[in-house]
């Protein structure tokens, strides 16, 4: 007898994804959607589409969705969860819009305990607008904004967000993932379920921060692309979790 | 109590759910009587890190279906663009105070008109129009919130409440009630979980070829209907006047006093008040101007309200500007030694 070992979550939206082959973002869909649906919260979910390549996430979740200025998502979601308290609000965000753009909505919301999730995709790279320098970028990574290699000289060092905000008292759950290998992913699902836990137990704000393959704005194969994110992101941005409100000692 | 602390009052008591904003003179009484007021109406409060943050805050209450407000001044109010652009371009209704300061830059805290352009032009990018109110008094200023929300709720538009400085911390005695709402359409746009419903969206981005155009034409056609049904102006002594004096706001209120004088003195004024920005009253004026008049605008700027008046007047007769930029206010004296001189003038 046939048994089914795998099948599409529910939530997620039974179409084509717009994302370039290897890229991380709809896997990163798709765990957030196992999330929420393990956790029974999709009829009372609204999810905020950033600007970048997430743009068109409302194309591929099936609940509430609203699009956001660049880098306005979490003030966005502040206004959705404040108005409606017992919604579950994430935000969908790539680095440029979070780490950039919209950095100091990011720390004030993180700060004022917002009950939101972020799920934060970190590429090092602008990949919707053609492959700039993101506030990610690696140090000599080259983009087409620093073609000679990032210098930190003229653009500064790549930008930590879990560090940057594991000092925030309104931090309830902060990690940092991949999603490069199926180990990576095992964990990365783990991440996003206590991550939505903490918001619909009240707990504080979230972030999952995840380490995403880009390998058309890096200019890479695609199975390239995946050992890139173990030998040069993992080493400057490592994996673990930052903050875990749930957990008895704060484990890093 | 002072214009800010009426205005937030009469938020409140037309049903606004949530207040977002961040401060800056002289408008800083609106949030710091919303923190105490909207918790103790079990409403949302928050001041938000920025006027960015505050306006897409806005944004995001908006789409849940509530009655949601910022108030600013003219430095945060150019923050704000960016949010009321994308809130046109959504559909989601706003109300929006504008208590104006002297500009450009960080400009002075005096009262002054001088975003008149920002505020009826949309101010933002995109071809989209923003409702805005010009009261001038206090009293007009409470009276201005209902209609705010309602407006807004009724077209899903930006409504902006244009008052100045002075408005802001002038007192007068007022009267507050709770006003029955207009009939309003439901809200059926509204995200608030998808359970047993299909998923609805709010977004603002239209890549496919046409679509974004459609919009536009659909934007186009409900501004038409604003501009046919919502015209507020008021009028003082017009028929028989050879001397017609336009103003809104604090500046409407000196040159009510100067034209009355001038009528004292036997000459023949009036005056037209723009309540509504915009849709401005243009065929008001229009027809005021189908006798030869002079016409006379006053402002608190170095005249933009009066392009306005010349589109509406259309060459039919003379249109003089008078105004006091940078925190400059008029005073009657001024207003009247023009009226006299204007009417000294030989017919043309």
């Amino acid at each position: 007898m046939m048994k089914t070992v795998f099948k599409r979550t529910p939530t997620l939206k039974d179409c084509p994804t717009h994302y370039c082959p290897g890229c991380g973002h709809s896997l990163i869909h798709r765990l957030t959607a196992e999330a929420i649906d393990d956790l029974g919260l999709k009829d009372r979910c609204i999810g905020v589409a950033s600007v970048g390549c997430s743009v068109f996430a409302d194309d591929y979740f099936d609940f509430d969705f609203i699009q956001a200025a660049h880098g306005r998502a979490p003030a966005v979601a502040t206004g959705l969860k404040r108005s409606k308290p017992d919604c579950i609000v994430f935000t969908h965000q790539g680095d440029g819009d979070l780490a950039s753009i919209g950095a100091a909505e990011m720390v004030h919301s993180a700060n004022r305990g917002e009950l939101i999730t972020i799920v934060f995709v970190n590429n090092a790279i602008y990949g919707m607008t053609g492959g700039q320098m993101a506030p990610t970028t690696l140090v000599g990574m080259k983009t087409t904004t620093c073609q000679l290699g990032r210098d930190p000289k003229v653009a500064g060092y790549p930008v930590r967000v879990c560090e940057l905000l594991e000092d925030l008292k309104g931090v309830a759950y902060l990690e940092r993932v991949a999603v490069n290998t199926p180990a990576h992913v095992a964990k990365a699902k783990k991440a996003m379920r206590k991550a939505f836990k903490a918001q619909a137990d009240g707990l504080g704000f979230s972030l999952v921060e995840v380490l995403s393959q880009c390998p058309t704005g890096w200019g890479q194969l695609p199975k390239d692309a995946v050992s890139w994110v173990d030998d040069n992101m993992s080493t400057y941005f490592p994996l673990g979790v930052f903050k875990d409100v749930t957990a008895d000692t704060g484990d890093k | 109590m002072c214009g800010n602390e009426a205005l937030a009052e009469s938020a409140i008591l037309a049903g606004c759910d949530a207040y977002f904003g961040y401060p800056i003179t002289p408008q800083n009484e609106i949030p710091a009587y919303m923190s105490r007021r909207m918790p103790e109406e079990g409403r949302v409060f928050v001041q938000s890190e920025s006027e960015l943050a505050a306006i897409n805050m806005v944004f995001g209450a908006s789409a849940t279906g509530k009655r949601a407000m910022t108030s600013s001044s003219s430095p945060g109010i150019s923050l704000m663009q960016e949010g009321i652009s994308y809130l046109s371009g959504a559909e989601l209704p706003a109300v929006v105070v504008n208590v104006m300061r002297g500009g450009p830059g960080l400009g002075n805290i005096a009262p002054s008109q001088s975003d008149y352009f920002q505020a009826t032009r949309g101010g933002g990018h995109g071809d989209y129009r923003t409702i805005v109110l010009g009261p001038s008094g206090v009293q007009e200023l409470v009276d201005c919130m209902p209609l705010a929300f309602d407006l807004a709720d009724q077209y899903r538009m930006t409504v902006m409440v244009l008052a100045d400085g002075i408005l802001g911390q002038m007192m007068e005695p007022v009267v507050l009630e709770k006003k029955k709402s207009r009939e309003l359409p439901a809200k059926d746009w509204a995200l608030t979980g998808a359970k047993d419903r299909e998923q609805k969206i709010v977004r603002s981005l239209w890549l496919p070829e046409g679509v974004l155009e459609k919009l536009n034409y659909k934007l186009r056609d409900k501004y038409k209907q604003v501009e046919q049904n919502e015209v507020l102006c008021e009028q003082y002594e017009i028929d028989d006047a050879d001397v017609v004096v336009v103003a809104y706001g604090v500046a409407a209120r000196i040159v009510r006093s100067a034209v009355s004088r001038a009528r004292e003195e036997g000459i023949k004024a009036g005056w037209i008040r723009p309540i509504t920005l915009w849709p401005f009253p243009t065929e008001q004026i229009s027809k005021a101007a189908d006798e030869f008049r002079i016409f006379l605008v006053v402002e608190m700027s170095n005249g933009q309200m009066v392009e306005d008046v010349k589109l509406a007047v259309n060459g039919k007769s003379p249109v003089l500007f008078y105004g006091r930029p940078g925190g400059g206010v008029p005073n009657v004296d001024e207003v009247l030694d023009l009226i006299k001189q204007m009417t000294l003038r030989p017919k043309m």
